[in-house]
């Protein structure tokens, strides 16, 4: 039913008013023996059917060719020309995006992998001074022990200062290397309300396009486009919402021990 | 005991080998892509390869199957660390002969869980 009220709806009211007309009047002459008649009637139904196909393609061609320049894939005024930038300029803006987020997980990286092995020196020093504490606190150390002792006590308590002054540091660095959110939430924003401004004429060009396929009774084949999973798709959006796709490790987990893994 | 590390990302290698360094394994190599890594790989140098899948040029995945029809590295473990998160990828891969398949994000439990299960279906 659908399909019947898209295509009367493409259909011009003079053609539907010549086609009723003549409909009635091809009875009429058939009804009164007049054959030589009626065929000139079928011959002109014919011419009109063609016609209103001709009219409604060249309709369609007009629609989609505006829909196209809607694209600027071929930009002939400045304003195409600009929109046209802001596509290059979306590639490039997406690419700030991808260095940004680089440097920014760089430069943490720097500085983890700088404090790490600070905090894990003075970890190591504080066990050995709190083990040797206890002894001295059970009286099992030797003077000469515990003169030795004291003497780390002194140097621990300065690398003590200094690297956790320096742990600090890298801390509120790591802290201050985050501020590419905000650069980037920005930028990607603005990428994708593009990005819809694209899908809506991209709605409307296949709109056209469907129109243009009724017409001309054309049915393409989709099963050779499904895409391959083989090369990788990427992240998934939306993943718990979904059965095809594993929404964590432990789905992961699952899906292997049911393999026998 | 070597490891070659296979992501396109420089910051995933990166966060990987700074995990498998905790966990013990500090002998590693990174290579960007499966083209750069089966030469490696081929060189016998390796004990064991963690690879991402999606990546351009020569993917993981065709990387697992390239490795498993090599007779020197077919009994090469291999654990892929990727976003790639369809039931089916999960299935195929492990159909490939992969030892084990950790989804990103991950944590470093996570890693190391896997790595010693590797480890222990091999010893």
């Amino acid at each position: 039913m659908g399909n019947n009220s898209i295509e009367n709806s493409s259909f011009d009211p003079d053609v539907v008013d010549a086609l009723k007309s003549q409909a009635t009047e091809l009875v009429a002459q058939v009804n009164a023996g007049d054959y030589a008649r009626a065929m000139t009637l079928i011959n002109d139904l014919n011419e009109v059917r063609d016609q209103s196909l001709y009219r409604e393609v060249g309709r369609l061609t007009r629609s989609l060719h505006e829909a196209i320049n809607n694209f600027q894939i071929d930009p002939r005024n400045s304003e195409q020309k600009e929109a046209l930038s802001k596509m290059a300029d979306a590639s490039d803006r997406l690419e700030y995006v991808v260095q940004m987020t680089s440097q920014a997980a760089n430069r943490t990286m720097d500085l983890v992998e700088d404090a790490m092995p600070r905090a894990r020196a003075l970890q190591a020093q504080a066990t050995s001074l709190r083990d040797d504490w206890q002894r001295l606190r059970r009286r099992e150390m030797q003077p000469a022990e515990f003169r030795e002792l004291y003497g780390r006590i002194d140097r621990f308590f300065v690398s003590l200062s200094e690297e956790s002054e320096g742990i600090y540091n890298s801390l509120s660095e790591i802290l201050l290397a985050q501020d590419f959110q905000d650069l980037t939430g920005q930028v990607i924003q603005k990428v994708t309300s593009l990005v819809r401004e694209v899908e809506e004429n991209l709605l409307s060009l296949v709109v056209m396009a469907s129109h243009v396929d009724q017409m001309t009774g054309t049915v393409h084949d989709l099963s050779s486009m499904a895409i391959s999973a083989e090369q990788g798709v990427g992240p998934q959006m939306n993943a718990a919402e979904r059965t095809d796709v594993v929404s964590g490790q432990s789905d992961v987990d699952d899906l292997l021990s049911s393999l026998g893994f | 005991m070597k490891i070659l590390i296979v992501d396109d990302f420089s910051t995933m290698r990166r966060i990987i080998k700074n995990l498998l360094r905790d966990l013990g394994f500090a002998n590693t190599d990174e290579a960007d892509d499966g083209t750069t890594a089966l030469p490696m790989l081929k060189t016998g140098k390796y004990d064991f390869l963690v690879t991402d899948w999606n990546m351009p040029g020569m993917s993981g995945f065709d990387l697992l199957k390239a490795v498993r029809a090599d007779e020197n590295l077919n009994t090469l473990p291999i654990l892929m660390v990727t976003a790639e998160a369809k039931r089916d990828q999960i299935v195929a891969a492990a159909q490939a002969g992969v030892n084990g398949y950790v989804v990103k994000p991950f944590t470093a439990a996570v890693l190391k869980e896997k790595i010693e299960k590797i480890f222990e279906r091999i010893q």
